[in-house]
């Protein structure tokens, strides 16, 4: 394995990776033990799940990474699955000498990393590290954007970063993976040198869980916000951080679960898009994103207006948004992206003008604020809001279907607004690196009625007053369009400058969650899809620059 | 040293004939690369552990097919879905291909089909291990003689 690019492995990283192989097949576990040393990785072999979950509650953090059969005796794998991914979070890789595309499927929506057919060649095996470091990079980003987003110094190592540009070549990074390399290098010796990244791994157990769902329910999903749910969980030794990141991750599992249940009707969602469409239509901002995929984090930026956004997702962009389903609920959340108007569909993901994410923040369920940390979506998490989602999900669509139903949103609580409430954090720092493209756009915004006070970031107070600014929003012919260079631009720099925008400690919830929207059920499951740096293409530039601490206030809920 | 290599030239042609039978694939090399120092035995090892754990779900399935009329097709299923497992994990082309044709014939539903696929498989299995085992007891033998050989 060639470390040679990575700045300060530890010591000789990935060998001594600690694997952990669960297979009830005695003769597939040597043979796995034995090709797993032979990559010099430490390995524990285990032939029953349980056996399994008991070893890796036992030691937590005692192994970096979990290989498992999909069919076993005592439990179904794809549960373990979950279980890993709910309670240690640790990279999990599925196998079977099954190789049926829905099965692979399967195991990609319930978060597995990987997913190998068997007979399974050593060279496979060797490259498996790779899910282990790029899952470290996602949390320390993660983490330091959250730093960032309060300390702002993420600006500064963005900037630095950005300049080193792609230092880790590792082969299998994509060029979009590049970038958060780059705001990873000094990560990763923190990291890397200690099993334990800077932040201490928590361990989400069922029962820790269920008292984050309860206080999530009693908060309010649209009020909700890491610091409320840790008061009401009442649990001394959790960290505000540790709970931003779980409500990430259960905000991207609820629009996973809705983006699913959409599908299903996403007839319907689609259809709305077309309207906002046109009414938005001033917004002819061009998706220079889409392209990218980060673009399609932005699409769902502009879906606060939902079915604007959606169509836009869903339709076009399909390769900037693999997720472009989500529209619905997620648009609201995530308007990210300025999505052109016109976004023929380049950007389909990107919704539009800003006018429809301004409004469609505002019409987001104040729900959507939650912070998401934790960029890595673990659909299959065991969230039990699955009736909740169901929920959501349906008053989602309505949503979608006409703004003056957003005012409603109380109900749509639930929705993932987060996306549209995560931009804002982001903007304060992309201020720093985009200010001039920002400021054109800035100069747009400021034609938009909203009041910082009205934006939806703030969600809570202003619903009311959001759907109808929005609707003013809405007719407002917002001259985007001479913004749209200007936000192409700005989006470009998002995507690429950006690892101080991926950095985007602001959102990195919201970012995050954007992305795992973006990238629709598939992606889901995968880190790896999960681009930070996309995500900071977060549509800072909406709002205007003195907006931003106003903004920052509101939609930090937390 | 004639002996020697006349006996590590039939291992050859053996192993040759193995794989130009279809009865072993890939894996099966895969296997052999991993053997080393550490584990000099490791492919005898992991066949000896395939047979013991392919002994176990052939009597299971034996079993299960004992109710003639009513068949469990999930069940004859699921043990022959490790079967196949089983048998890729040392590379045992044909055996494996006829694990997939008895799963055919389940999801058929198709009593008869399992049945005949079934004594098929047996067959297949039963050759299989009796020319491994006379690969393995060859391969000692150029061993110890190799060893004879350099120790001389």
């Amino acid at each position: 394995m060639d470390n040679g690019c990575f700045s300060t492995p530890r010591r000789d990283f990935p060998a001594g990776l600690r694997v952990l192989v669960v297979d009830d097949d005695p003769t597939w576990l040597k043979i796995l033990e034995k090709m797993l040393k032979k990559c010099n990785y430490e390995v524990t072999t285990c032939c029953l799940a349980r056996q399994a979950l008991n070893l890796l509650r036992e030691r937590k953090d005692g192994y970096d990474i979990v290989i498992s059969d999909v069919n076993m005796p005592d439990m179904d794998g794809f549960k373990l699955l979950e279980h890993v991914g709910l309670e240690m979070d640790l990279p999990v890789i599925m196998m079977s000498v099954d190789g049926e595309t829905s099965r692979v499927m399967k195991g990609v929506q319930h978060g597995a990393c990987d997913y190998l057919l068997k007979p399974i060649r050593m060279k496979e095996l060797r490259n498996i590290w790779q899910h282990v470091f790029r899952k470290r990079i996602h949390e320390v980003r993660e983490f330091e954007n959250f730093e960032s987003f309060e300390s702002m110094h993420l600006m500064r190592n963005g900037s630095d970063l950005s300049e080193e540009g792609n230092m880790f070549a590792l082969e299998d990074m994509t060029s979009s993976k590049k970038r958060k390399d780059v705001d990873g290098k000094h990560d990763d010796r923190e990291f890397l040198d200690s099993s334990s990244s800077k932040k201490a791994r928590v361990v989400w157990s069922v029962d820790l869980h269920q008292k984050f769902v309860k206080a999530v329910n009693q908060i309010g999903f649209d009020k909700v916000g890491p610091k409320k749910i840790l008061d009401l969980m009442n649990v001394p030794w959790l960290s505000r951080e540790n709970v931003a990141s779980h409500l990430q991750k259960y905000r991207l599992y609820l629009s996973r679960l809705q983006k699913d249940n959409e599908q299903k009707s996403s007839s319907s969602g689609m259809k709305h898009s077309d309207l906002p469409l046109k009414d938005v239509g001033s917004f002819g901002f061009q998706n220079s994103a889409d392209k990218q995929q980060n673009d399609a984090s932005i699409d769902r930026y502009n879906y606060s207006e939902g079915t604007l956004q959606h169509q836009n997702m869903e339709t076009k962009s399909h390769e900037s948004n693999p997720k472009g389903t989500v529209p619905h609920s997620i648009t609201a959340e995530k308007v990210k992206a300025f999505v052109p108007l016109e976004s023929e569909g380049k950007n389909a993901t990107f919704q539009s003008t800003m006018s429809t994410t301004q409004y469609s923040w505002t019409e987001i369920p104040k729900t959507q604020l939650k912070k998401e940390q934790k960029p890595i979506v673990h659909p299959e998490d065991n969230f039990n809001l699955l009736p909740l989602h169901g929920k959501q999900h349906n008053i989602q669509v309505d949503q979608s279907q006409s703004i003056a139903s957003i005012s409603s949103t109380p109900s749509i609580a639930e929705q993932d607004v987060a996306g549209c409430i995560e931009t804002k954090p982001r903007f304060a720092d992309y201020k720093k690196d985009y200010t001039s493209s920002v400021s054109s756009i800035r100069s747009s915004v400021d034609t938009f009625p909203f009041q910082p006070g009205n934006l939806m970031m703030n969600y809570q107070p202003s619903q009311q007053a959001i759907s109808t600014t929005n609707l003013g929003v809405k007719t407002q012919s917002y001259n985007n369009l001479s913004c749209i260079s200007d936000l192409e631009s700005y989006q470009r720099n998002l995507l690429f400058g950006g690892e101080a925008a991926s950095a985007a400690p602001l959102d990195e919830d919201l970012y995050f969650y954007w992305h795992n929207m973006n990238f629709g059920q598939q992606s889901i499951g995968m880190p790896e899809y999960y681009d930070p740096g996309l995500l900071t293409e977060v549509p800072n530039h909406l709002y205007d620059s003195t907006d931003y601490s106003v903004i920052d206030q509101g939609l930090f809920i937390a | 040293m004639e002996k020697n290599n006349h006996s590590h030239r039939q291992l050859v042609i053996m192993k040759q004939s193995l794989f130009d039978q279809g009865l072993l694939d890939e894996q099966f090399i895969q296997l052999e690369e991993l053997q080393d120092e550490a584990n000099p035995n490791f492919v005898e090892e992991i066949v000896t552990l395939y047979y013991r754990d392919s002994l176990r779900l052939i009597s299971s399935i034996e079993q299960a097919l004992k109710e003639r009329n009513m068949l469990d097709f999930n069940k004859l299923d699921t043990l022959m879905h490790q079967f196949t497992g089983s048998s890729s994990s040392i590379g045992a082309k044909k055996v494996k291909a006829e694990c997939n044709l008895f799963r055919e014939y389940c999801s058929a539903v198709n009593i008869e089909g399992c049945m005949k696929s079934f004594h098929q498989l047996k067959k297949e299995y039963a050759s299989l291990k009796k020319k491994l085992e006379a690969y393995f007891q060859l391969a000692r033998q150029v061993g110890l003689s190799e060893a004879e050989c350099h120790s001389k």
